[in-house]
């Protein structure tokens, strides 16, 4: 008995020695830093002397107005950063999703020769850094570039990508002669007028959108492939043998089963496009014309070069809170939908967290496309 | 494939149609794999281009007279050397550090019994879901306060233990059986001892698909270097590449040298990758089922 306590209490120690450093680790680097982030977005602190104990004064919720509220360049710079978000959202969450649900039906094919190889040159993007692929990408998207020399071929006069700050709904109005905002000029949310927030993702966006799909669409495929191995096939030669026509099998009996992982996929699809920021670093900032602005990279901005802490923190905030509550929709959608609720376990030490390995996975991985 | 060999009949019936639908598969399969690969072929024959070859014939795969002037720049006239050095050091730290800390982490949390085990637990799961990019400013905070700012150990320590990957050793210690330690310890070996020199060699396939995910993040970091950091001596491969995308570079876009710097950049990837392909395309397949 005397021994058995010993190492329980042994145990105790023990079990808190081998978490300490990793506590100490990520609550001196992650949970610290949050709240005193907390603090600076509702101070006035403009980064001379120490946030927390100085000069900085509370404010209240004046960084939070002075975006939200406050009619000016702030909150315009900040309407204009979330339009030009969620553009980019609507297009690569959807797009890298199915492209890397089709790529991974095409490489688990068993009839298929080189899947090797296929896999391979599919995934290799998601490996390099989103500084390299990055500047590939301003090579390829340049005026008289790799992109704009095949779009001649096909007889297309090609944009100047990286330069171009139209907003391609606007483009595709012009064409129907639509050019001037009418009654759309009125003042929408955020200081942005309604012509504004119809503009769609402006060229230049549009060759970062690409660049996403193009970079994360491996990492998912992964994430689809191991589902794919998981369904195995036996119910593919059963829908086989019925009869069933191979996109017809594609949809009611392949599409079904892969509903936790498309959700996963989602998630952490809408999860990483809100976050995107090397991407808006390396191509100037959020040129052309503010079009390719985000708020993770406004809140970098406001913070670092205009040394408005206070409101660069409250930026980052409001965009936590964005986030967060996509998640916590999704779950819900999840949730709804989850067939198999028994094989969830109870407690906190069972909670499979939806997904929260391939999330660490994918965010340790994340490297290039902002997939977080 | 069982399903043909016990009715050949089938086989015949559907193999014309298969085959259209398979060479019509690989043509379009063959099409979308050039598209991956093509970018970073070009970006190597770019590179190995003069300027004006660059600009002028952005699609051709061989150059029209090689020139290794780019190269030889990222050697003369940047510090190439230099961010590199500080690539290297960066991620080897941070790979060592995960790959240590988060295991006895993820072990303790697995295995050991201790009063507030579950919190600890439950407050890693909550720090997962914080994203990442919000941690921008507060980083920079308090690496300032605590005088970390521009320094190796600014740019190293808050990366050298992370939730995802304690998570990641937490659910592979769950996996091996529990009688192994049971044993040794019986033996009168210390808990330490048991983790470090029974456990910890049972549990090599998560150890490496955590050293492959590490090196692979703190290689390819970017916005962590931004934050952490203003020297130019401190420079990795990341932020030095991204100062060469925005710098003046003299007469010219200068794509050659951005994008021969872009390839050496990732070659140590593209090797790791190489080596351990078996292994990453199986790890993410593990994490998935688990």
């Amino acid at each position: 008995m005397a021994k058995r306590s010993g190492i329980r209490s042994n145990e105790s120690v023990a079990g808190w020695l081998f978490t300490l450093p990793a506590i100490l680790i990520v609550g001196v680097f992650l949970a610290v830093p949050v709240l005193m982030a907390l603090w600076v977005s509702f101070s006035d602190w403009n980064g001379l002397g120490p946030p927390v104990g100085g000069r900085a004064q509370f404010v209240g919720a004046e960084n939070y107005a002075d975006v939200l509220t406050e009619e000016g360049l702030a909150q315009r710079d900040f309407g204009t950063s979330i339009r030009n978000n969620l553009y980019y959202v609507l297009l690569v969450v959807p797009l890298q999703t199915a492209l890397a649900l089709f790529l991974a039906v095409q490489v688990n094919r068993r009839v298929l020769k080189g899947r090797g190889f296929f896999r391979t040159a599919f995934y290799f993007p998601s490996v390099t850094s989103s500084v390299a692929i990055t500047v590939v990408f301003l090579f390829l998207f340049t005026a008289s570039g790799a992109v704009n020399s095949i779009l001649g071929w096909l007889g297309i006069n090609g944009p100047n990508w990286f330069n171009d700050p139209s907003g391609v709904l606007h483009n595709l109005f012009a064409v129907f002669g639509w050019t001037s905002p009418g009654p759309l000029g009125a003042t929408g949310p955020l200081g942005l007028t309604w012509w504004d927030w119809l503009s769609g993702p402006s060229v230049a966006m549009c060759a970062l959108i690409t660049l996403a799909v193009f970079t994360t669409s491996g990492t998912f495929m992964l994430l689809f492939l191991a589902a794919l191995q998981n369904i195995g096939t036996e119910i593919d030669e059963a829908a086989s043998i019925d009869g069933a026509g191979a996109f017809r099998k594609f949809f009611s009996v392949t599409l079904p089963m892969l509903k936790p992982t498309l959700f996963t996929v989602l998630t952490l699809g809408l999860i990483g496009t809100w976050q995107v920021f090397d991407q808006i670093y390396l191509t100037g900032g959020g040129s052309p014309g503010k079009t390719t602005l985000t708020p993770a990279f406004l809140a970098y901005q406001t913070s670092f070069e205009d040394l408005r802490w206070g409101r660069g923190a409250a930026i980052a905030f409001i965009l936590f809170a964005i986030i967060v509550a996509l998640t916590l929709l999704q779950r819900r959608i999840l949730r709804d939908r989850d067939e198999k609720p028994k094989r969830r376990r109870r407690g906190i030490d069972g909670d499979p967290h939806d997904g929260a390995t391939a999330q660490a996975v994918t965010r340790l991985n994340a490297g290039a496309g902002g997939a977080p | 494939m069982s399903t043909a060999s016990v009715r050949p009949h089938r086989k015949r019936r559907l193999s014309a149609k298969l085959r259209t639908s398979i060479v019509l598969g690989y043509l379009l399969l063959v099409a979308l794999a050039i598209v991956y690969i093509y970018p970073f072929l070009i970006s190597i024959a770019s590179s190995l281009k003069t300027n004006d070859d660059a600009t002028a014939n952005p699609l051709n795969l061989l150059p029209e007279t090689w020139s290794f002037a780019a190269y030889d720049r990222l050697f003369t006239e940047v510090p190439l050397p230099t961010w590199t050095m500080n690539s290297f050091i960066v991620t080897l730290f941070v790979t060592f550090g995960r790959v240590f800390f988060d295991s006895l982490a993820g072990y303790a949390l697995s295995r050991l019994n201790f009063p507030g085990r579950s919190f600890v637990f439950a407050a890693f799961l909550a720090v997962l879901s914080v994203p990442a990019v919000v941690l921008l400013i507060p980083r920079f905070l308090v690496l300032q306060q605590l005088g970390l700012y521009d320094t190796y150990g600014g740019m190293i320590i808050p990366l050298l233990a992370d939730a995802a990957g304690i998570f990641i050793m937490k659910q592979f210690f769950d996996s091996i059986p529990a009688g192994v330690e049971e044993a040794a310890r019986i033996d009168g070996a210390g808990i330490f001892r048991t983790f470090w020199s029974i456990v910890l060699p049972m549990a090599r396939p998560a150890l490496v698909t955590l050293l492959i995910l590490s090196f692979q993040g703190s290689w390819n970091e970017f916005a962590h270097f931004v934050v952490s950091r203003q020297s130019t001596e401190l420079n990795t491969l990341t932020t030095g590449v991204a100062s060469l995308v925005s710098g003046q570079l003299g007469e010219g876009n200068q794509y050659p040298l951005r994008l021969a710097a872009a390839v050496l950049m990732t070659i140590p990837v593209a090797v790791l990758f190489f080596v351990f392909q078996k292994r990453i395309m199986n790890s993410t397949e593990g994490a998935e089922k688990g």
